[in-house]
Formats: C-alpha cells, sequence, structure tokens
C-alpha cells in the first residue's frame, strides 16, 4: 500500500522514532511527529494545497521546501505569513490556510472555489 | 549579543570554519534559519564511483552529525530557527527567530549561506505539487515524506540525475526527465545538445559500465552529433529512468494541484513539435535549473562583486584570506562559487585559519602556514571531486583571483 511516509529506506536505514501529535489545520484534526516541519506533517496526511495565491485566487503549496519561496505560508495559531516548512510541528498548533486576500482586485467566484474557508 | 564572530549559515563550509575559530579560542556563534544544522548536506545521498564496500555511499546527514559534533566539542554555539535578514556596519548581525528578534555584535563575519535554485517558469508551475528539484531531495530524505507518486523532472543536470536517483530509492517514480521548453529564459538549459555533452562529461558516473567507459570518451567530439542525432524520443534509461532529452516541458494541468504535464519532442534544430505534444500524468513535478550563489546579505552588506558566469553567477569579490571588500567580511562555501559539499568543507576550514589570524587568535606565520596548507587542499578536493557542477570552474575561480587583483590595486 502506498504511503506517503517513507517508512523503511535501503540505504538510510529507518528513521529515528518521535511520538506522534495532534494538530489541525482548516477544523480538521491531524495527527503528526512532534518537530517535523508543519509542510511535511500535512503532506503527510495528503495535503499539498497550503494557501491561495494572492493575485488571483489559485492554490499554492510548497516549492523550494527551505524556507527562500515564501510559497508555503500558512497562519499558526493566529499568526499569519509562517513559513510551515520551517516551522516546527507541536501538539495543539491550530493552522489555518485561510486569510483575508490583499489589496488587488481578485475574482469573488475562483477565490471562493479554492479557498477552504466556508463563504 | 557579542561574539568574535559570526557565522551566518550552519552548511558545511559554515560548520567547519566556526569549528577552526573555536578551537583557537575565538567566541563564535553560527546562525542559521533551518530547524537544525547542516544545510544541503543533510540531503545529500549518492553513490562515489570509485569507493567500495562502506565507503560506496556519500551519506550527507552522518557527515553533517559527524562535523557538527566536532564543532560543538570545541565550544561553536549552533543557534538554529534564526534567520539573518540584515548586517549593519559595526558589524551589527539582525536576527529574526520565531521567538522574536536578537542582535549579535562581531568584529568579524562569515557568510556561508551557499547557493539557490534557478526556477525555470513553465506555464503551471504555480500548482501544488511542482517544487525544486532540490526541495523533492530535503522531502525524501531529510523528512522522509514523498512529494507524490510519480515525478516527472523539468532540467537535466548532474544535480536532478543524482536527485532522481534518490527518488526512486525513496520509492517515487521518476517518469522522466525532461527538458523545459525553449525560451529566452531557459536559453541552453533547453539545448539537447549542450545538454547531452554536459552529460556526456559526468557519464562516469553512470551505473553502466558502457557509459562509464564510452560516455567521456566521447564528450566534446565529433561523435556528440552522432549520438544527438540518434537519441531515442523515448529517452536511455539509466537507475531505470527514462532521460529524454528531446523531450521538453510545454505546461503544467491539474485542478488543485498536479495532475499531467504536457510535453513535446523537439527535432534536430531545436524546434518544438507541438502537433505530437501530449499529457503525461504525473503528480509531481520537479524543477532543475541549476543553482546560484546565495550572496543577498553580502550585497546588503555594500561588498563589491562580479558576474563570473564559470561560477554559478553573481559573486562576492574575495582576496586569498576569503576577506570581501567589506572589511571583517568573509564568505566560504558555495557563496563563492557552485562546487560540490567536499570542496565546501574545505573552504571552511581555510576560511577559518584566515579568520583566526587575522583576529589574532594565531600567530602570523602559523596562520600563514595553515591557510595555505588549507587553501592546497581544497585545490587538491577540487582535482579528484566525484561531482562537478560547473564545467568550467577552474576558470572561473581563476577570473575571480584576477578580479581581486584588480581590486586590490585600486581599491575604492
Amino acid at each position: 500500500m502506498w504511503d506517503w511516509r517513507v517508512k523503511e529506506h535501503s540505504v538510510l536505514g529507518p528513521q529515528k522514532e518521535r511520538p506522534e501529535v495532534s494538530f489541525e489545520f482548516n477544523g480538521q484534526t491531524l495527527k503528526g511527529l512532534v518537530g517535523e516541519p508543519i509542510a511535511v506533517a500535512l503532506l503527510a496526511n495528503g495535503i499539498r494545497h497550503l494557501r491561495v495565491s494572492e493575485r488571483n485566487g489559485r492554490p499554492r503549496g510548497l516549492y523550494c521546501a527551505i524556507g527562500h519561496c515564501y510559497e508555503c505560508c500558512i497562519t499558526v495559531n493566529d499568526v499569519h505569513g509562517v513559513r510551515s516548512c520551517l516551522t516546527p510541528l507541536s501538539e495543539g498548533m491550530v493552522l489555518s490556510s485561510a486569510r483575508d486576500l490583499v489589496n488587488r482586485p481578485f475574482r469573488k467566484d475562483s477565490a471562493a472555489k479554492w479557498t477552504r474557508r466556508e463563504p | 549579543m557579542n561574539r568574535d564572530l559570526i557565522v551566518v549559515g550552519a552548511g558545511p563550509a559554515g560548520i567547519n570554519a566556526a569549528k577552526v575559530a573555536a578551537t583557537y579560542g575565538m567566541s563564535v556563534t553560527v546562525l542559521d534559519e533551518n530547524l537544525f544544522p547542516g544545510g544541503r548536506l543533510l540531503g545529500q545521498l549518492h553513490q562515489k564511483p570509485n569507493a567500495k564496500g562502506s565507503d560506496r555511499w556519500w551519506n550527507g546527514l552522518e557527515i553533517a552529525a559527524k562535523r557538527i559534533e566536532e564543532a560543538k566539542r570545541v565550544g561553536v554555539e549552533f543557534v538554529c530557527g534564526s534567520e539573518v535578514w540584515g548586517v549593519f556596519p559595526g558589524w551589527t548581525v539582525m536576527v529574526q527567530s520565531l521567538q522574536g528578534g536578537q542582535t549579535y555584535e562581531a568584529p568579524r563575519v562569515l557568510l556561508a549561506t551557499g547557493a539557490a535554485e534557478d526556477p525555470i517558469p513553465v506555464p503551471g508551475w504555480e500548482l501544488p505539487g511542482v517544487m525544486s528539484i532540490g526541495a523533492s531531495q530535503v522531502l525524501v530524505n531529510v523528512h522522509r515524506v514523498r512529494p507524490g507518486k510519480r515525478v516527472i523532472i523539468i532540467g537535466i543536470n548532474i544535480l536532478s540525475l543524482t536527485i532522481a536517483r534518490e527518488l526512486t530509492l525513496a520509492g517515487v517514480e521518476v517518469a522522466a526527465m525532461v527538458l523545459p521548453p525553449p525560451s529566452e529564459t531557459s536559453g541552453e538549459r533547453a539545448n539537447f545538445r549542450v545538454v547531452l555533452n554536459q552529460l556526456l562529461k559526468v557519464s562516469h558516473l553512470a551505473p553502466s559500465p558502457f557509459i562509464k567507459f564510452v560516455g567521456p570518451r566521447i564528450a566534446s567530439t565529433k561523435l556528440v552529433e552522432k549520438v544527438a542525432r540518434f537519441y531515442p524520443l523515448s529517452g536511455m534509461r539509466v537507475w531505470g529512468i527514462p532521460i529524454q532529452l528531446r523531450m521538453a516541458a510545454l505546461e503544467i494541468k491539474g485542478g488543485d494541484s498536479v495532475e499531467g504535464i504536457v510535453v513535446a519532442p523537439v527535432d534536430g534544430s531545436g524546434h518544438l513539435n507541438t502537433v505530437r505534444a501530449r499529457e503525461v500524468p504525473v503528480d509531481v513535478v520537479c524543477i532543475a535549473g541549476g543553482l546560484y550563489p546565495l550572496a543577498e546579505l553580502a550585497a546588503t552588506v555594500g561588498c563589491q562583486f562580479a558576474h563570473v558566469p564559470e561560477l554559478g553567477g553573481h559573486v562576492p569579490l574575495y582576496g586569498p584570506n576569503f576577506e570581501t571588500t567589506a572589511p571583517g567580511v568573509y564568505v566560504s562555501g558555495n557563496i563563492t562559487g557552485i562546487e560540490g559539499a567536499e570542496i565546501a568543507m574545505a573552504q571552511g576550514l581555510a576560511a577559518g585559519y584566515a579568520i583566526c589570524r587575522d583576529a589574532g587568535f594565531m600567530k602570523k606565520e602559523e596562520g600563514d602556514v595553515k591557510l595555505a596548507q588549507a587553501c592546497e587542499e581544497i585545490r587538491r578536493v577540487r582535482q579528484n571531486a566525484d561531482i562537478q557542477f560547473l564545467e568550467r570552474i577552474q576558470e572561473g575561480k581563476a577570473q575571480l583571483a584576477r578580479l581581486w587583483e584588480s581590486y586590490a590595486n585600486n581599491p575604492r
């Protein structure tokens, strides 16, 4: 069965054991490993759509994974613009992809289609 | 907080420079925005062509752990999750972390910030599931998650080939490696003859004994043209991965995330045959446009730069002691030009000796000798390196040395 996590690796061997913690993403309760980047915990749950473009409301996700591009920014415990690829997961974190889009005019219908927040 | 030396970047160069500095009594803090130290070493995993047995694999994670341990043992302080957003005259190093802002003061700063990836924009590249080739390496090797089930890689070079192998080792299917669409932006990266020649030059790393023997001997000869003309559209397989030098990516498609990629063949004159375009189902696309020195901090400090394509782009000018045109600001590692981690580690040691000597923590005579030996070691490591990212790196280094000489004779 295909798994998002690499449980066995023929050269690198097993990963160090880490406790599982619960966290919330857009109201959904999920599980991840403590200390791993938030974006990784989301990916392990099959979630790659992290935010929407401020320009056109289209879905966006991780691009560089090392903090250079800022594509992976989400809201963490009410703090906006947090790079999910560099921020470690902890128990009870409340994450959200939705936030008010910035000043540019955008098509309300496309934003509503792609934003996870209730209209 | 005051230190004798602040190192920005806990990669192979930064760790080694800090280790040397601390060994000779300097108070050193290494700052890095990542969750843990090690830089890009952490995700590296490849087979060394001439090594045997347990030496066969270059395991960056293990190597990083050893170097970090050595550095900590001599008193180096690593502060992670901390982004250096500014370096101001003093030198005052401004840091931002999740805990808030901090300031460090140090007479000497070493910028060892490494490299960044040069993206090649392709229509549809904003979709979730499109990422840099380096991102896929970090995900599978460092974080042990798969980016998706089936990948196509745009951009064929030594780095993307290495990572393609790492992806298959982690159970991700690499459907093919293709070229970017021809454009002014993609330039030579979309030229299959140029890419073929570059691949042949590094073919001594290929698993196939035939390619390993024949490849380097064909490179840069008239035979390349024959190989180019008869190169199959379906690609030749290396590690089971089709390397489709005659196929170019046109557009990435998907609704919520990547669902497919449209590719088309490129004819002998480099023209796209869009009539024969077809959509390949994939859920991940990796873009591999090459690396360039990540030198933004050096620019904000006011260091003089030179554009040296043989080194990977714009690099800060630096002298034989690794000091830039800003007094007390040094550079080491990929910020000085794109090379492998082994060279970065050797450069780190050399910069460490230079800094200790310049700061008076080593007697000048001893410092001169240690620096000279360390620089000789850099040259030796460069000569014997397994992997060379840039064909004309030696020329690049020579060019930079000439530019420094010019600067030193007419400082502005």
